[in-house]
């Protein structure tokens, strides 16, 4: 399959590698670590070209600073865990490489393990020695390739959190390869959506979410919007926390982040409610005031209706019979009713 | 018992261990990592050995290293003596009769190594020398061992081959088994039952010791 595609990362960013198996995820990913020779193209990291067909450079994998994370882990099993992550700090005097192997694997939670052998570590406790083995090196770029996909959910939940807090010191940027899109939702801040070797599109999740138009992206996808949010205020005594967001100020369930975390919530669409005006006595803390920006109708009987709120797009799924009760047209005003429950944060 | 039959036995395993060994690491690591045309052609040279008759083998060699052949009057000329019935003649004879049992091994061993395994290795910063010494050589080892153990086993039981090229000159091609020949053929079974017992607890420990490493493989790759 031919792989046709051309993207930059930014220092710092997260960007999703999302697509169906087969699409190309994994072979882009070795490209750029030196593990797979394209046939034509060029890769470069900063100011160091890793590779470039006319001018007849390839890199070995061993002289590019690509950290990689494999989906099988894939730790030395004749090594401990210290001895694994030391393996790859061959950049550093002897003398200091345990020490920096012991912070390294401090630094992802396995300060007690680091003389156990990959046998001995749980599945999760092995993906953290491959990332604290992928950070040894100071690479240019973290890749991870589907790091997540052979661990059970509640493993996950724990791994996700640590990768959110790493992000944060971490200058390199972060290629993240799944086809799980809540998983880029959540960690995302941009998405590359691969579809047989070509970019089909790209942009930051909560306007990628919305392109249902494209068959991989709606498969992936509940239908519903992806705002970008930031913790404006916990409210403990309510257990609540207040977002601010695209959309304006949004109540929920409260949020385990610090404020002024930026991350992503979702709201399915089939927990949107429409009114005409803001009713009394109900539960929903959040009434959005916007307009109908367009109406299709779906599978019998129910339609998409899509509300402009502020600058986000919130898709609602009624009943057609609700569109006509409402009298429902596109450039109409309506209230978008959200209740706090339906806002989450993706893949939790 | 004949000690000097026995030691001579000795020599010829570890001489045949040794010449064999780096062949065995290089061979072995070509058929397990690289695919190349005529690969299944050369996978079954390495395993002829295990198939033809010794004496065949013995033959086609002494007609290699006879005074006739260009090997046997190179080496003739250059040393001043025959390649056949001499202990240089036997070794590489013995070599090249032992290339499966060391080459077959060392090739499971390295195949059983995890492909990504290796590519974490260089990734990680390992140049392909490091990523071969301390990645593929130590998981590997099993394997390795394995090979030379049952090379130096199977050297001092060949008979086939070493009657045909070496003959049976002590001191210099009369190897313990040849000597258990010797003795039962002058109906001497007393010198024939140690020397038989001595080859039989040589290949009872020597299948305990490749035994006990091909389960460490399995362990070590769960």
């Amino acid at each position: 399959m031919p792989l046709d595609l051309s993207f930059t990362l930014a220092p710092g960013e997260v960007v999703g590698l999302f697509g169906p198996s087969g699409a190309g995820k994994t072979t882009v990913l070795r490209s750029i670590a030196g593990l797979f020779r394209p046939e034509a193209g060029r890769i470069a990291a900063g100011a160091e070209i890793w590779f470039d067909s006319e001018a007849g450079l390839f890199v070995a994998p061993h002289r590019r600073r690509a950290g990689l994370v494999f989906q099988d882990h894939a730790l030395f099993p004749h090594l401990t865990a210290r001895d694994n992550v030391a393996a790859a700090l061959g950049h550093l005097p002897k003398a200091e490489r345990a020490a920096r192997a012991d912070a390294l694997l401090a630094s992802v939670h396995l300060g007690d393990l680091a003389d156990r052998r990959p046998a001995e570590l749980s599945g999760g406790q092995r993906q953290r020695v491959g990332l604290a083995r992928a950070l040894a090196r100071e690479p240019a770029v973290l890749l991870l390739d589907e790091p997540f996909s052979a661990l059970d959910r509640a493993v996950r939940l724990p791994l996700y959190a640590g990768l959110e807090a790493l992000r944060g010191r971490l200058a390199c940027p972060i290629l993240l390869v799944t086809h799980d899109f809540d998983e880029v939702a959540r960690l995302a801040d941009r998405v590359l959506v691969l579809e047989a070797g070509r970019i089909v599109a790209e942009g930051d999740v909560g306007s990628v979410s919305a392109r249902t138009d494209i068959a991989v992206i709606a498969a992936a996808t509940e239908p519903g919007a992806v705002l970008a949010a930031t913790v404006a205020e916990h409210l403990p005594e309510r257990c609540l926390t207040r977002l601010d967001t695209v959309a304006g100020p949004l109540l929920c369930a409260s949020v385990d982040a610090p404020l002024g975390a930026r991350l992503r919530v979702r709201i399915p669409a089939r927990d949107v409610i429409l009114a005409d005006r803001v009713p009394d006595g109900l539960s929903v803390h959040n009434a959005l005031h916007g307009t109908v920006a367009a109406i299709a109708p779906q599978a019998r009987g129910i339609a998409s209706v899509s509300v402009l709120v502020g600058s986000a797009t919130l898709p609602a799924l009624v009943t057609t019979d609700a569109v006509a009760r409402l009298g429902l047209a596109p450039g109409g005003p309506v209230v978008a009713l959200v209740k706090s429950v339906a806002v989450t944060r993706p893949a939790t | 018992m004949d000690w000097e039959a026995f030691r001579l036995s000795i020599e010829l395993g570890l001489a045949t261990v040794a010449g064999l060994a780096p062949l065995a690491l290089w061979l072995g690591r070509l058929l397990a990592y690289r695919s190349f045309r005529g690969k299944g052609f050369a996978e079954a040279l390495v395993a002829l050995p295990l198939l033809l008759p010794p004496t065949v083998v013995g033959f086609y060699l002494l007609q290699a290293f006879g005074r006739a052949s260009p090997v046997g009057a190179g080496f003739e000329s250059l040393l001043g003596r025959p390649l056949v019935f001499s202990f240089a003649g036997l070794l590489f004879a013995s070599i090249l009769v032992n290339i499966p049992f060391a080459v077959q091994p060392v090739q499971r061993g390295f195949e059983a190594i995890e492909p990504s395994v290796r590519e974490a290795a260089s990734v990680s910063g390992l140049s392909p020398w490091q990523v071969f010494r301390r990645i593929e050589l130590p998981l590997a080892w099993p394997g390795i061992v394995t090979g030379l153990v049952l090379t130096f086993a199977h050297t001092l039981g060949e008979f086939g081959v070493v009657l045909m090229v070496g003959g049976s000159i002590p001191g210099e091609t009369r190897t313990i088994a040849i000597a258990i020949y010797d003795r039962v053929q002058s109906f001497d079974d007393e010198a024939a039952n140690v020397m038989a017992l001595v080859l039989l607890s040589v290949s009872v420990v020597a299948l305990g010791i490749t035994n006990t490493l091909s389960r460490r493989i399995g362990r070590r790759h769960p």
